[in-house]
């Protein structure tokens, strides 16, 4: 304001520069301390996140959040400092409130859970901010840094903030640890944890406590407001990378404190940025490149996935349509054109061309001039594919009480999956020789398909 | 305060009509849009549109560079339908719960908006505190003057006119398409073979929200709309047995919690919007008194062996 534009300042860029150099040399404490800070809070919001998250509650530490700052403004009200003790206290006693809340809603009266997730995060924070607003209309003193709790801000931090900091976080990851197997077992099945006795309640109020804690003592740095994206987004960004717990939490708790640290540096540096949108933005980013790269679960990698099945389902029904050529031929001539197959089977000529180009590479086809013939290998394969098929079909007839003409599609998906285990399961409670249609089923220990 | 007011030449009390005036259509808009939301259950797609909307309006100023109102209304409607669609394309694709797509959308969204706001302070008209509280207060200042600049006529607040034409769309969509939104909202699978398009509707409902939202924003900010959306429709959610009983009890607190959080922000001296939101929890949580006591009273009065069978 006041026309002051720190950032048109060409001079800027270099004096940041200078000062992440600062920041990075470890010379000036604060910056260290406000370093080792969010490290320890990307860290231990991540792994309680991951289990808020688990226990598919996602948006519990966003109501938190926000229910927090009314304990906050009051405490400095009645009490006149901003000693990190008193706050911190204040913030607890509101944030259990609005988890009390959050539970008696939904559980005494009609309003669903999202709705009084939604009612407790705007009534706290609304009074919370009635309260900060009659504050700064007030003459206490120290009341300045009150409005950097909404959005964060790493230069604002004190010395008494940052053992607050080190204390809980420490605390938080400590009974992570501890109650490790206990959390486990109910963030992924309740009602067996609950038919062991395990006191299911009890630890879920520890691990609200715990996801309260980690939001309060996160206030300074990443404030009220998008205290929820660093419980949620660092182990929602984990899940694409693997299945076990211990590696999503490591991995959550790696995206937390990377992005924290970001965050933190980049509002040291540029005070009259703050952390907290900072901390979510690089969050994000990391959420969206796993998304998207992961090798296991990534878009790109499911994509490819997916291409690589439909082209196989293609060349595979091409393998059964030549196949009934060649029955159809009666096994005498084995060569045929792509109008032969096309009417059979309807598909695009270059699809087909491209396809048949494919398989010919793979051995499975031989090509003669137009004419297109089945290889030992190919054959072999078409075989076993059709076998597939009017095993099913006769299944289904006979077992499902289908229609002759309804199990042609159900054949033409299973057949690509079937497995060797299935079809001998189906074949033993078959005594057919033939498929509905009355085509014959191919055997397997004839090589040249003749119906056994 | 006071010498700010004289100095514009205007009574206090055509001030205080003014912001009372703007707040009333703004808590009423709301909460007409916030039943359908409490009934859908889509409250967190509320509070998640509410919070992108700062981007689509930092956007929509930083690529038009106006403020003039179409602008604002179309960039809050395209931030709040990509907001909806992303998060359901989000749930969809990577498999993750609604409501955790929703909560990466928004904040991400919210925190581009609130990085923005913070880079260009000075050069926009909106500052951090704004985003969060609105100033009510100042409405009245903001004026539209039809005509020159010096010689045209002053036709009022710029947020009244805005909330009135948005308040204006949000009734007529409910009279037109009531009985659709009505099948839509609690039978969606017959709507389905009625050939209704719910997804048209679904959309229909998050433009209406970012509407809404936009309008609400200079006035209450972006948080606050979230009580205002949530908390009135909510206590009305408790008590109606029909769709419109719902919606004209909705309305009714909404108008009572404007009237006593100004009340209560002129004691406090404090901020009317919070104070307004405060209120509008403050009489849900005596609705909710009175309806668990007189569930005791029912229950100990007509404590016939029978009905406690039935109960």
């Amino acid at each position: 304001m006041n026309g002051f534009e720190p950032y048109n300042d060409p001079g800027f860029l270099a004096q940041a520069w200078q000062q992440l150099g600062v920041f990075w040399s470890f010379d000036d404490m604060n910056a260290t301390w406000v370093l080792v800070g969010s490290l320890l809070l990307g860290m231990s919001a991540s792994v309680i996140g991951a289990f808020a998250f688990l226990r598919k509650r996602s948006l519990l530490g966003d109501a938190l959040a926000h229910a927090a700052l009314p304990g906050v403004m009051m405490a400095f009200l009645l009490s006149g400092s901003r000693d990190a003790e008193i706050i911190f206290a204040g913030a607890l006693v509101s944030s259990l409130l609005g988890f009390w809340l959050i539970d008696w809603l939904p559980k005494n009266t009609k309003i669903k859970p999202d709705a009084a997730l939604a009612i407790t995060l705007s009534f706290f924070f609304a009074l919370g901010l009635m309260l900060l607003s009659y504050i700064q209309n007030t003459s206490l003193p120290d009341k300045s840094g009150l409005d950097k709790l909404l959005f964060g801000q790493a230069a604002a931090i004190t010395s008494n903030d940052i053992d607050l900091l080190l204390y809980v976080t420490t605390l938080v990851l400590v009974t992570v640890v501890v109650f490790f197997q206990k959390f486990r077992l109910i963030a992924f099945n309740r009602v067996y944890a609950e038919t062991l006795g395990v006191p299911v309640r009890f630890y879920e109020v520890v691990l609200a406590i715990l996801i309260v804690l980690s939001v309060v003592v996160g206030l300074q740095l990443v404030g009220v407001v998008l205290m929820a994206a660093i419980l949620l987004t660092p182990i929602a960004a984990a899940r694409f990378w693997s299945h076990q717990l211990s590696h999503l939490l490591t991995l959550a708790a790696l995206f937390g404190a990377l992005s924290a640290s970001l965050g933190a540096q980049i509002s040291y540096v540029a005070p009259a940025m703050p952390t907290g949108p900072w901390i979510v933005v690089s969050l994000s980013l990391l959420f969206f490149i796993s998304f998207i790269f992961a090798p296991r679960q990534g878009l790109i990698k499911r994509y490819l996935d997916d291409r690589a099945l439909k082209q196989r389902v293609i060349q595979e029904n091409i393998l059964r349509t030549l196949y009934k050529l060649l029955e159809r031929s009666h096994f005498q001539r084995n060569g045929f054109s792509l109008a032969e197959i096309t009417e059979l089977r309807s598909m695009s000529g270059t699809e087909l061309r491209n396809r048949l180009a494919e398989m010919v590479r793979r051995g499975w086809v031989k090509q003669n001039r137009q004419q297109y013939a089945l290889s030992e290998k190919g054959l072999l394969k078409a075989v076993k594919l059709t076998r597939r098929h009017r095993l099913w079909e006769s299944y289904l007839s006979q077992h499902a009480d289908m229609t002759s003409d309804q199990v042609h599609q159900q054949a033409e998906r299973i057949e690509h999956i079937l497995n060797r285990e299935q079809e001998e399961q189906i074949v033993a409670e078959l005594m057919e020789h033939f498929d509905p249609h009355g085509a014959p089923i191919p055997g397997l220990s004839d090589n040249q398909g003749h119906p056994s | 305060m006071s010498t700010l007011f004289q100095s514009f030449n205007l009574s206090d009390w055509v001030l205080d009509l003014w912001i009372l005036a703007t707040a009333s259509l703004v808590a009423a808009a709301c909460a007409l849009v916030g039943v359908f939301l409490i009934l859908r259950r889509q409250a967190l797609m509320g509070d998640a549109i509410s919070h992108s909307v700062l981007l689509g309006i930092v956007l929509a100023y930083l690529i038009s560079g106006t403020n003039a109102l179409w602008v604002m209304l179309l960039g809050a409607v395209i931030i709040g339908l990509v907001t909806a669609w992303l998060s359901e394309t989000l749930h969809k694709v990577s498999r993750l719960q609604s409501d955790a797509s929703i909560g990466i959308v928004f904040t991400l969204f919210f925190s581009i908006g609130v990085i923005l706001v913070s880079l260009y302070t000075g050069q926009i008209d909106l500052d951090q505190e704004c985003v969060l509280y609105g100033e009510i207060a100042f409405v009245p200042f903001d004026t539209v003057i039809w005509g020159d600049m010096e010689t045209g006529t002053d036709l009022g607040p710029r947020a009244f006119w805005l909330i009135l034409i948005v308040f204006a769309v949000v009734l007529i969509s409910l009279l037109v398409g009531f009985e659709r939104l009505k099948t839509v909202t609690f039978h969606p699978s017959l709507a389905v073979s009625l050939g209704i398009n719910i997804t048209f509707w679904h959309y229909f409902l998050m433009t209406l929200v970012s509407m809404t939202t936009v309008a609400s924003f200079d006035a209450v900010g972006a948080i606050l709309v979230v009580a205002l959306l949530i908390i009135p429709a909510a206590t009305a959610y408790l008590l109606a047995r029909s769709l419109k009983t719902m919606l004209w009890l909705a309305v009714a607190y909404s108008q009572m919690a404007v009237w006593l959080g100004y009340a209560i922000a002129f004691w406090l001296n404090s901020a009317i919007a919070a104070a307004i939101a405060v209120s509008a929890g403050l009489l849900m949580g005596l609705t909710l008194v009175l309806i668990q006591l007189s569930k005791q009273y029912h229950k100990r009065t007509h404590a016939h062996p029978l009905r406690q069978i039935k109960d």
